[in-house]
């Protein structure tokens, strides 16, 4: 199966981490990305810092732009990867790996992909 | 019991099944029937579909087709290969009315060599089933539910009143998990290695969940037509037969048996007894006995855990004579092992009531007050308090503890003892004893 897992970070909690302890996670998360090379799709992306976010909404007149990230809440996604393998318990066993968790504030999310369209053929 | 659809299958488009001998089956009887056979038919079919949402509803139905048949023609002589039949006959209707129906027809037309297969003496198919309905990433709420609905064969119905909820909450409940198991890919095994420990802890603390809410419900109003306490038992059974060497899965059986065997003077007249009211005469001797050999045979494994120590501290009380004869000291110290597995709000509340009988009633309140910001809401944290200053000599302030915790609370045993203490009855043994 394949999942989005969607790493999360928490902006101000960020903040009070030492640069050489994040300079050492970062490290850490090159060597996660080799070691489980196996079970990434697609590494995804890492995302520039959510000041530079921009979002697009949904308005009466016509789309709306304005600055900042799409939701109001603390964490924002700071980078995604796309997982294959064979189950949920799998894809958990290798977002506990995710280095950035010993860091307060960081979560990864997973979310299994919609890789059957036949639900919307007719 | 088996559940063998191998061995006399009646048509092969299996209708509805022959009606047994015609006398009337009593509800625990086909609590105890459907208990035995649901969760290996919903396994079995599972396997052979690969789908656990389609497997499940197909034996939900045939558990309500067959509750509606037996309670009128009694159960039939294999009462397995009908729920089976049943099961395959809904699955198939179901099936026909998706697309790709032939690809699954294929699946299914095969699945009695499976069935057969699986039912090996070392294999108990029932026991992923329960890993994949308590996974961590479905709400306890959920876990419970499912469990009882796919693993002990309870209809909506019967969940929706066990669970205090609304028959259509409960029905949501359990289609949204059973959907994220399919579409998150939740598998339905045992999890291996170090998974293991933390998985089992789950599952344990759901059947713990399962044997409360039924304390809940018998010592309420309403009387049910299913006695969940029995279903957690079984289902406790289930796990210790199927993981002999997981001291936990022991601890928590003894724990329940050993409340079970207080369960007769539990309740007197609705309402509720304080252990340290209860007539011991009426403890049941075997379950005690039951009780502790299954503690004995945990503790043979020198794994300690949070059910095993919990079932200790149950034997202490169990081996009192009487209640002002309990070993308080061991209750304590048993608590302080606790502590170091599981420090949850109602475990430290718990513990004040031992620490109040070995260091005082002044100690046991300042650590109770402790907690206030935890368990401010719980209506239990005002009946110790009130217990406590009662002790004291602070019958004012008890009262009004007593008072908020019988606004706290809509269980009416319980109820029922706190109207009985607010007006002025006394326990003749002396302190509501540990927190039931």
């Amino acid at each position: 199966m394949k999942y989005v897992i969607m790493f999360t970070t928490t902006p101000e909690l960020d903040a009070a981490v030492p640069a050489e302890r994040a300079q050492e996670v970062y490290g850490r998360i090159y060597q996660w990305f080799g070691e489980n090379s196996d079970k990434i799709a697609d590494s995804g992306a890492e995302l520039q810092p959510v000041s530079t976010a921009t979002t697009v909404r949904h308005g009466d007149d016509g789309p709306v732009v304005a600055d900042g990230p799409f939701s109001e809440a603390r964490e924002v996604i700071g980078g995604f990867s796309v997982l294959d393998v064979p189950d949920l318990d799998t894809a958990i066993a290798v977002a506990k790996t995710w280095p950035a968790l010993d860091l307060p504030g960081v979560a990864v999310e997973i979310r299994p992909m919609v890789v059957d369209y036949s639900q919307f053929e007719q | 019991m088996i559940a063998s659809d191998a061995a006399d299958p009646p048509a092969r488009e299996p209708g509805p099944p022959a009606p047994g001998d015609g006398s009337a089956a009593s509800d625990s009887l086909l609590s105890a029937v459907l208990r035995d056979e649901a969760a290996r038919i919903v396994a079995a079919l599972t396997r052979s579909l690969g789908n656990l949402d389609l497997a499940e509803e197909a034996v939900a139905e045939a558990v309500e087709e067959a509750l509606r048949s037996w309670r009128m023609h009694g159960v039939p002589p294999n009462p397995g290969g009908w729920l089976t039949q049943a099961a395959r006959h809904n699955a198939l209707d179901r099936m026909r009315r998706e697309r790709r129906y032939r690809e699954k027809l294929a699946l299914l037309a095969e699945p009695a060599a499976r069935t057969t297969a699986g039912r090996s003496d070392d294999v108990d198919d029932r026991l992923p089933l329960l890993f994949g309905c308590c996974h961590p990433a479905l709400s306890p709420d959920a876990q419970l539910a499912l469990t009882l609905r796919a693993v002990c064969g309870l209809t909506t119905a019967q969940i929706a009143h066990a669970t205090l909820s609304s028959k259509a909450t409960t029905a949501q409940r359990i289609v949204r998990a059973k959907r994220k198991i399919g579409r998150a890919g939740i598998p339905i095994r045992v999890p291996e290695g170090p998974e293991r420990a933390g998985r089992l802890d789950i599952v344990l603390t759901t059947i713990s969940v399962m044997y409360s809410e039924a304390h809940l419900v018998a010592g309420g109003d309403a009387a049910a037509d299913r006695d969940l306490a029995e279903d957690a038992l079984w289902l406790a059974r289930v796990v210790t037969s199927a993981l002999p060497e997981e001291p936990e899965a022991h601890g928590l059986l003894s724990l329940l048996l050993f409340h079970r065997a207080r369960e007769r003077s539990r309740a007197v007249d609705g309402r509720l007894v304080l252990l340290a009211d209860q007539d011991r005469g009426h403890w049941d001797a075997a379950l005690l006995a039951a009780a502790h050999s299954e503690l004995e045979r945990a503790s043979k494994l020198r794994r300690p855990g949070r059910w095993q120590l919990q079932a200790a501290i149950a034997a202490c009380h169990a081996d009192a004579p009487a209640a002002d004869r309990t070993d308080w000291l061991q209750v304590l110290t048993l608590y302080d092992l606790l502590l170091r597995y599981d420090r949850s709000p109602v475990v430290r509340l718990n513990r004040t009531v031992a620490l109040a009988a070995v260091e005082g009633a002044g100690v046991a309140l300042v650590e109770l007050d402790g907690l206030a910001e935890t368990l401010a809401g719980y209506h239990l944290w005002y009946a110790v308090r009130a217990h406590l200053l009662r002790e004291l000599g602070r019958p004012a302030e008890a009262a009004a503890a007593d008072r908020r915790a019988l606004g706290l609370t809509a269980n009416e045993a319980e109820r029922r003892l706190l109207n009985l203490r607010l007006t002025g009855w006394t326990n003749p043994g002396g302190g509501p004893g540990p927190i039931e």
